[in-house]
């Protein structure tokens, strides 16, 4: 059943890449390599999927990219088509103008409308950008390997776990004895262990996809850390019992005439934890994606195979050192996602000092 | 700044897709997988602390059949020792035995004996009296006639007398 569904995503994969593939021409500018608008471009995202760039006999580049749908809503309306209808000299298509990767809106001569006060009109982008694609992949990935996963549990009851069960037993029992039970306690962490597994695995996946090459950098995107920090932010908060409000609107142990001042810190603090959530993942992922890229830039800066080669080992390192980091980072947003939910849901005793 | 400004539309596909794992993975993965890890944990426990018990019955077994060989063993040599002072006190109540019935029969033929001679010599007594008697008539009536004569008589007598 598994490996069915397995075999059609890679058929749908294949046709994606062999039928689809755009062949967009455009002219090369200036031919001078500029690493940070390199970079840039790679870490950020994009509406279609960029495989490879060839440069064709006549010196122009041809990018071969996988489009994606492009679903806009403004004062027209929804609309829904595909990324390919931008490859045109205008980069405009139905009123729409994609500039560097945003879509505006446009006049038939491809100049962006504005308002009064000089800025750029836009509709509300919820197209499937590459990012977007990516969390789909990792989702049917997540949603594949666990359900076989489960699948073994069943087949497996009461006995010793077997094939790809083995593999991630070992990581759920983690989440659940490392990082669920001592941060939130034996009696509450059944509540969150589902989310914190979810979290998890749904962080590292994405991480881990993000440094195939051609990868998205979705889990590096704020966007993505910022909708993960807050659903932790947003939990820990419905979670909170009356000794957690308390800590902040009244906190004990403190003089009283430093309660009120305590009050707003405490409110900010809210904030705080969420806001490092979102801001420690974002940094460590598109942080290893810029040195990697930068130090892939030295080849094409230098344009010598006597750099390419240490260049080469440095990547590898590196890119090892982030195949830890992806674990690491996924690991530390749920170990502080934990926490934070066990510091909401702790019993306290009145005659606790703090 | 462009880096780090949140874009509408992922927000809302991730938040989308995130919730969608969660609640696929929260009812088809992460409860079977809680349960089955839980109940094979507790089946595990169950088994180990079942285990041990039964070792302990073991133990308690052993001793228990220790505690009995040993009585056994003491009850075996209780028997070897009654029996062997039963026996010595038969040897020597069948030796006490024997040597008051040899004793009784010793003087039951001692007696019988005394009896036999008393009788025998009785007997002799009555017979020299009655040859003596025999004798005396024999002699008296030979008497009147000569002394020689008795006196040869009295001799023949003799020669006939056989003493037994």
């Amino acid at each position: 059943m598994n490996k069915s569904y397995i075999k059609y995503f890679i058929f749908t994969l294949l046709t994606l890449f062999l039928g689809n593939k755009v062949q967009a021409d455009e002219p090369t500018e200036g031919g001078v390599f500029n690493p940070g608008d390199m970079i840039i471009h790679h870490i950020s995202d994009a509406h279609e999927w960029h495989l490879w760039t060839t440069t064709g006999a006549d010196g122009k580049e041809h990018h071969v990219s996988i489009p994606l749908p492009v679903i806009l809503y403004s004062e027209k309306g929804l609309e829904i088509f595909s990324s390919a209808n931008f490859h045109n000299d205008l980069q405009t298509y139905n009123g729409y103008k994609l500039e560097h990767e945003h879509i505006y809106l446009a006049d038939a001569n491809g100049t962006i409308l504005t308002d009064a006060n000089g800025k750029k009109l836009a509709p509300l982008d919820f197209s499937i950008t590459k990012n977007v694609a990516s969390i789909f992949i990792s989702a049917f990935l997540l949603i594949t390997i666990f359900s076989a996963v489960a699948g073994g549990y069943k087949k497996n009851a009461g006995k010793a776990p077997s094939g790809i069960q083995s593999i991630f037993e070992p990581l759920i029992v983690f989440v659940r004895d490392e990082i669920a039970i001592p941060n939130i306690g034996e009696k509450k962490y059944e509540k969150y262990l589902p989310y914190l597994l979810t979290v998890f695995f749904f962080i590292w996946v994405n991480n881990l996809l993000g440094l195939i090459p051609t990868g998205a950098n979705a889990s590096g995107n704020i966007a993505f850390t910022m909708t993960l920090a807050v659903l932790t932010g947003v939990i820990t908060n419905l979670s909170g019992n009356s000794s957690y409000w308390g800590h902040i609107f009244w906190t004990p142990g403190v003089p009283l005439w430093l309660r009120p001042i305590m009050l707003p810190v405490e409110v900010v603090g809210i904030l705080t934890k969420p806001f490092a959530l979102m801001i420690r993942l974002f940094a460590n992922i598109t942080a290893g994606h810029i040195i990697i890229l930068s130090l892939m830039s030295f080849i094409f800066i230098f344009k010598s195979v006597a750099v390419g080669v240490p260049v080469s080992a440095f990547v590898v390192v590196m890119t090892m050192m982030e195949l830890f980091v992806a674990a690491l980072q996924a690991f530390i947003f749920t170990l502080l996602s934990a926490l934070f939910i066990g510091a909401a849901t702790e019993e306290h005793h009145h005659d606790d000092h703090h | 700044m462009e880096l780090v400004t949140p874009g509408i539309g992922l927000i809302f596909w991730t938040a989308l897709t995130f919730s969608i794992v969660f609640f696929v993975l929260r009812s088809f993965a992460w409860k079977p997988i809680t349960t089955a890890l839980k109940e094979r944990e507790e089946s595990i426990t169950n088994a180990l602390s079942a285990a041990e018990k039964a070792k302990a019955d073991l133990q308690q077994l052993q001793s228990s059949n220790e505690k009995l060989l040993q009585e056994a063993r003491n009850e075996r040599e209780r028997i070897l020792r009654d029996a062997k002072s039963a026996a010595d006190k038969m040897v020597s109540e069948a030796t006490d035995k024997a040597s008051t019935e040899r004793n009784r029969i010793i003087a039951e033929a001692q007696e019988a004996i005394r009896q036999e001679k008393n009788a025998a010599l009785a007997e002799l007594k009555k017979q020299v009296a009655d040859l003596s008697i025999d004798i005396a008539e024999k002699v008296m009536r030979k008497q009147l006639t000569d002394k020689s004569s008795q006196m040869d008589l009295v001799q023949s007598y003799l020669k006939d007398v056989k003493i037994n």
